[in-house]
């Protein structure tokens, strides 16, 4: 954003002119304050995974969680992913994620665009009708009964169709559509490009940035499903990484399924079991991990278009 | 405070010829690809959003899922008892202590939740350096990226009675108390962890308020002698006062929601009396123990208190001059 404040002078350091100049003791309590913040944050993260790629006898000699990395040793990761529990986890979550992000994507961006003309016909009732969904929502158990009732007990599908659609999400996109100039759709629509056609060749490509952050959304969502696998998933294959996680974690089991006790060969490190603590904080790098991964994309994009929505108010 | 506006005025609709208006079905066979495009999303919401709306209704009912071969045939077959399920909820003090808690969990956060995000964006804001900000920025952004089920995992390692607080208070000689299940001091332990978690993301809505004040402001008060304080009495704090009074209506409207993953992982821990809401409470006596329909009918409850609240609260909103969040027209 260009405005006149940011051709006023500003001092080397960025303060503008008329700025006092910082106290010594503001600086030192503002840079403990922020120090403080992201430890908070980077500290449990660092841990874990140093953890995870500990030996039996770095644990023990720090008496368990291990805060500085003496060795980099895989065996937890190698032991998770050779069969067995996590590996299964995995599987389904991916597959939940790749599935369900491309079913929300699709029914989102259609709807989203077959709303963004206002004055098409039923257009006001039709926005009605998604709107509503902010104030009304499903009971827990209400939607219990429906998804079991449609057969969906120990169906991947049951994590899937019923978080499918965001009302929240479909908002943001129609936004961005509605800022595209019509004129640009008008002149294809003269050259005898149907609705589909515009859709495919015109709209989605100027919004690329959007509709891959709002897909990135619903990618969190579904990687991040719990609950639902709680209510329509009995079966051990079946479940996600996070439910695997709880059990690990919150439920105290020990990772027995997951590979623990088993002994595994590496080059360069010859023959190790890797330790139970080093099993269960590999299961908490693998479900951190994929929102590590789109995190960038989202904060690039994503952030910007929610200061600018909010500005405009 | 008008910058130049770089922005292109809104659009002028295009006036038409005075044609005669267009018939329904002439609008119909002009917009029908449109509609047809929402009909998928539609279709999913009938059925898993706007379906279990209604199926609602079975909290007036006794509920038996045995009565028949599908929940439908169930529904169909269950006998109508009226307001005989609200009757049993409101006579039980369980459902009372939930009510209570949720309350209470509500009222702790406001007071030491809702501040957070506001002082963290006031302290990123005073940043100078662009790139230390977009680094802090992006650290305190990524907790809310990461499932209630990793956040208390990660407390737990870290708080828990074998954690990484617990260990290093060992082996300084120490015994640190189990945060993790203790009930007195719950209200902070999932206070902690929502702010851990969403106080970065809640940030933001406070940093794009504070970049719409005119910087021109306080340069002018700088000029006549405003020291820092009163800047920012003055002029930072009006200038978020309208984001701030919106959230906190909002939250308020929302008084019934506090989560429900969050206390479902811990209420085992730390013991029903602490961590039973609204929430897990419908889930416990609905799926838990298969009451049914007084979970359902706990569910509407909520459901109807806090459209009752959001609706209350959007008035409040517009009494004070904000704009809520439909606007009023």
């Amino acid at each position: 954003m260009t405005t006149l404040a940011a051709l006023k002078p500003r001092r080397p350091d960025g303060r503008p002119v008329w700025e006092e100049k910082p106290t010594l003791l503001g600086r030192f309590g503002k840079g403990t304050i922020l120090t403080l913040v992201v430890l908070l944050v980077l500290v449990p993260l660092w841990v874990v995974v140093v953890t995870s790629l500990s030996s039996t006898e770095t644990i023990d000699a720090a008496g368990g969680y291990v805060f500085l990395p003496r060795e980099f040793n895989p065996s937890a990761y190698v032991v998770i992913f050779s069969g067995g529990q996590v590996t299964d986890a995995v599987l389904v979550s991916t597959l939940v994620t790749v599935i369900g992000t491309a079913l929300s994507l699709t029914v989102t961006v259609l709807a989203a665009y077959g709303l963004s003309r206002p004055g098409t016909v039923l257009h006001r009732p039709i926005l009605f009708y998604f709107l509503l969904t902010f104030l009304i929502y499903p009971g827990m158990i209400p939607s219990y009964l429906v998804v079991t009732g449609l057969g969906l007990k120990d169906n991947l599908l049951a994590l899937v169709v019923p978080a499918a659609v965001s009302a929240f999400n479909l908002v943001v996109l129609r936004a961005f559509f509605m800022g595209i100039p019509s004129e640009l759709l008008d002149s294809a629509r003269i050259d005898g490009a149907g609705e589909f056609r515009i859709l495919f060749r015109i709209v989605l490509p100027l919004s690329r940035a959007v509709t891959a952050v709002v897909g990135l959304f619903y990618a969190v969502g579904y990687w991040n499903t719990f609950f639902n696998a709680v209510l329509y998933l009995d079966r051990n294959d079946l479940q996600p990484v996070q439910r695997v996680l709880q059990m690990f974690i919150l439920a105290g089991q020990s990772p027995t399924n997951a590979g623990a006790g088993s002994v595994v060969h590496l080059p360069g490190i010859g023959y190790t079991a890797p330790p139970n603590l080093a099993i269960k904080m590999a299961v908490v790098v693998v479900t951190l991990v994929p929102a590590l991964i789109v995190y960038p994309f989202i904060q690039r994009h994503f952030t910007k278009g929610v200061i600018v929505g909010a500005v405009k108010g | 405070m008008s910058a130049p506006s770089l922005v292109k005025p809104e659009a002028v609709p295009v006036t038409r010829s005075p044609a005669k208006p267009l018939t329904f079905g002439a609008r119909l066979r002009r917009d029908w690809p449109l509609i047809l495009m929402c009909v998928p999303a539609m279709l999913l919401l009938a059925v898993f959003h706007y379906l279990p709306a209604l199926g609602n209704v079975i909290a007036f009912q006794d509920y038996n899922p045995f009565a028949g071969d599908s929940p439908l045939q169930a529904f169909l077959q269950s006998e109508w008892i009226g307001f005989g399920n609200f009757q049993y909820l409101f006579e039980t003090p369980a459902f009372w202590e939930s009510v209570r808690n949720t309350l209470g969990i509500t009222a702790f956060q406001l007071i030491f939740y809702f501040p957070v995000p506001i002082a963290l964006a006031l302290l990123l804001n005073s940043i100078m350096s662009p790139r230390l900000r977009s680094f802090v920025q992006s650290v305190v952004y990524l907790p809310h990226f990461f499932s209630w089920v990793l956040v208390v995992s990660l407390f737990q390692m870290m708080l828990g009675g074998a954690g990484l607080i617990a260990q290093t208070a060992r082996d300084a000689g120490f015994t640190a108390p189990d945060f993790m299940t203790n009930p007195d001091t719950f209200y902070f332990l999932i206070t902690s962890q929502a702010i851990w978690k969403d106080a970065g993301w809640g940030m933001i809505v406070f940093l794009a308020a504070l970049a719409a004040i005119d910087p021109n402001l306080y340069e002018a008060a700088a000029a006549d002698g405003a020291g820092r304080m009163r800047r920012f009495w003055h002029i930072t704090l009006p200038g978020l006062r309208p984001v701030i009074v919106l959230l906190l209506i909002l939250r308020l409207g929302d008084a019934l929601n506090v989560g429900f993953e969050q206390f479902y992982l811990q209420r085992e821990a730390v013991g029903r009396d602490a961590a039973e809401v609204l929430d897990t409470y419908v889930y416990f006596q609905g799926i838990g123990v298969q009451q049914w329909g007084v979970g359902a009918a706990a569910g509407l409850f909520k459901a109807l208190v806090g459209l009752l609240l959001i609706l209350g609260a959007n008035k409040i909103a517009h009494r004070l001059g904000e704009q809520g969040i439909y606007s009023k027209s």
